[in-house]
């Protein structure tokens, strides 16, 4: 009998892990055809590399932040926050990364859309970057609202860039990044016709902006989820959280019935 | 060592006969596992545990990770029998390993109950977790004394035909007294063990780092103290006994045979490894072949224990 995985584990060659700016690293592996074929909004599971003193016994979810099956690679964008991604920042060209994926089900794109907006915060970003290329490849045009601390912490703006995006980028330290604005621009887009669904992912206030405006104007969205992970294949129940499914609340699995839900199911 | 040849690892577990040792435990295996590996390959499937009541876990955060291991308090997230019935069981059809279905009741006519309801049709044995707490003795689990585990089994026993596993607790301090009164009362497996009872504190918050303060350790930090208890629990009755704590690799479950389980079950090391079970069984083979074992049974409970002869000592003697 033949069988065939949709998922690998496998011990993929770190090609570089560079410094974006002072919080954020870019890793790129070289691996295999299936993975290499992950879609947007899928993760990976990462077995991090043991620092002195720290042991991620856990593998750490990360989401697709490139992926190029021709050329067999695939890139995360990571913050660099605790044992596990302080690890990974240890990682050398030439080292091997253990990872596990493509996991999850990602963001789906509806061909019949001409515009939609993608709106992020912090890690969020790097969860949305794949989206670019993808709706590019449909011929639908993106606007980026992508929202950080600060202007040198954002993030996937030259990806989308290069990707023909329009980016939008709002920071605490310019004042921007409230609630308030970024509903103001989304209105503006929403009104000249540029907003046929939101995506986003990173932020729990501008998730609820999206679904104010979702109910108001009947528009679709997905929204990219994060909670801790132990298997990352729907086995240990440990990442629920609960959603809101026609009035009624029900748990899901994040790893496994997400990372990707609709805009109005998910609970900020 | 040469190797010679093939060993037959096929093993009979009360009444079950599986291809070999090797099975998930309960809870961390479901269907989301045939993505990355073969499920025929295993010796059996082993359901999450299962409830009568609806269920919706514990709060969050439900795991945290230690130094060699993992607590959990997920709780029994259960969608209740029908849902089981309905999608689980026929779902489970399409692999070919014998299916296992783990239950768990909060009181012995509870646990009769749904024994009785999970005894269709594909199911082949019936696993019962007894290390839950039990309402009639206070939340104290079942398997903390040999008396409440003797009650729950007599009325498991009474309630099903199907091969009866019984899975205990570590938390015991009678482990081999709770092993006969299972086996007195008509278990036909036990299964060694479940997790045990743990906590954590983050320094930096000062808060429990369980939602639900504590909650079970497992993975390999538990495997010396479990492989103890499986150790006295095989000399304590004659019943297959499973395996069970911190198994990751072919030499945790080589050593877990010879200190005499039948089997054994994998949890925490799938999480890490999703293809630990198959390496497992692999590695198994392989072990097996080298010491020119015929069969797998070879390895259960061979451990070598002679008493030292006094004469023999040279060790201590001091280098000049
Ligand atoms: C589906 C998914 C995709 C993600 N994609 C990205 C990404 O592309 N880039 C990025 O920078 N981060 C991403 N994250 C968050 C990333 O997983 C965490 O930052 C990382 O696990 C932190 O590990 P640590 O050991 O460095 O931190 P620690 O704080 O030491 O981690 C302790 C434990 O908490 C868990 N944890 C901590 N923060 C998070 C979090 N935000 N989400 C889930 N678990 C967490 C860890 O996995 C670990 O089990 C994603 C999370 C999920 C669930
Ligand atoms: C996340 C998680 C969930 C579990 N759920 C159950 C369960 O539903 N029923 C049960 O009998 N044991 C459950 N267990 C215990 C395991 O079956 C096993 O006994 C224990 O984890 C020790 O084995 P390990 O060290 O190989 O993980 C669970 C363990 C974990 C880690
Ligand atoms: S991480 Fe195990 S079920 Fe989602």
């Amino acid at each position: 009998m033949n069988f065939c995985p949709s998922v690998v584990r496998e011990r993929a060659e770190v090609l570089s892990n560079t410094l974006v700016n002072s919080e954020y690293r870019h890793l790129v592996a070289a691996c295999g055809p299936l993975a290499a074929s992950a879609a947007p909004g899928q993760f990976f599971q990462l077995l991090c590399p043991a620092s002195p003193g720290n042991a991620p016994f856990f593998r750490r979810p990360m989401s697709l932040y490139g992926a190029d099956p021709a050329k067999r690679q695939v890139e995360f964008l990571y913050k660099v926050t605790g044992a596990g991604t302080r690890g990974l920042a240890d990682l050398h060209p030439g080292d091997r990364l253990d990872m596990m994926g493509p996991l999850g089900r990602g963001f789906v794109l509806d061909p019949a859309w001409k515009s939609i907006v993608a709106v992020g915060r912090g890690a969020g970003l790097a969860t949305l970057a794949p989206l670019a290329q993808a709706a590019q490849a449909l011929g639908i045009a993106v606007t980026a609202i992508l929202s950080a601390r600060r202007p040198d912490l954002v993030v996937s703006d030259a990806l989308f860039r290069s990707r023909g995006a329009t980016v939008l980028t709002v920071t605490d330290t310019e004042g921007t990044s409230g609630p308030a604005h970024v509903e103001g621009l989304l209105r503006g887009l929403i009104g000249q016709g540029s907003c046929d669904a939101f995506f986003t992912c990173g932020s729990s206030r501008l998730l609820r902006v999206q679904q104010r405006l979702a109910r108001e104007f009947n528009l679709p969205g997905s929204v990219a989820m994060e909670q801790q992970m132990a298997c990352g294949l729907g086995m240990c129940f440990c990442c629920v959280r609960d959603f809101n499914v026609g009035g009624e609340i029900v748990h899901k699995r994040v790893c496994w019935d997400g990372p990707v839900f609709d805009v109005l199911e998910a609970l900020p | 060592m040469m190797d010679r040849g093939t060993t037959d690892m096929a093993v009979t577990i009360g009444g079950v006969r599986l291809a070999n040792p090797v099975m998930p435990a309960s809870g961390t295996f479901a269907e989301g596992l045939s993505s990355v590996v073969d499920l025929n390959r295993l010796g059996a499937l082993v359901t999450k545990t299962i409830t009568r009541e609806l269920r919706t876990g514990n709060p969050l955060p439900r795991v945290a990770e230690v130094d060699s291991g993992m607590l959990n308090a997920i709780g029994i997230p259960s969608k209740g029998v029908p849902y089981f019935l309905e999608h689980t069981l026929p779902l489970y059809r399409q692999w070919v390993p014998p299916l296992v279905v783990s239950i768990s009741a909060p009181s012995a006519e509870h646990f009769a109950h749904l024994a009785a309801e999970v005894s269709v049709p594909g199911v082949t044995a019936i696993e019962a977790n007894i290390s839950c707490p039990n309402i009639e003795e206070d939340g104290k689990a079942f398997a903390m004394r040999a008396t409440s585990t003797e009650t729950v089994v007599r009325h498991l026993r009474a309630a099903t035909s199907l091969p009866l596993w019984v899975k205990l607790t570590p938390n015991t301090g009678d482990m081999a007294e709770v092993a006969k009164a299972a086996e007195a009362a008509g278990a036909d497996a036990l299964v060694v063990a479940n997790t045990i009872l743990a906590m954590a504190i983050d320094l930096q918050t000062f808060k429990p780092r369980l939602g639900n303060v504590m909650g079970g350790l497992s993975g390999p930090a538990i495997k010396p103290i479990v492989l103890r208890q499986v150790y006295q629990c095989a000399r304590a009755v004659r019943l297959p006994v499973i395996g069970c704590g911190g198994i990751s690799t072919a030499a945790d479950a080589a050593e877990y045979m010879l200190a005499g389980a039948s089997a054994v079950q994998v949890g925490t090391a799938t999480f890490l490894h999703p293809g630990a079970m198959i390496d497992v069984i692999d590695g198994l083979a392989r072990f097996c072949a080298l010491h020119g074992m015929a069969s797998v049974t070879e390895l259960v409970g061979a451990m070598k224990r002679e008493e030292a002869d006094e004469d023999d000592v040279t060790w201590a003697e001091p280098v000049a």
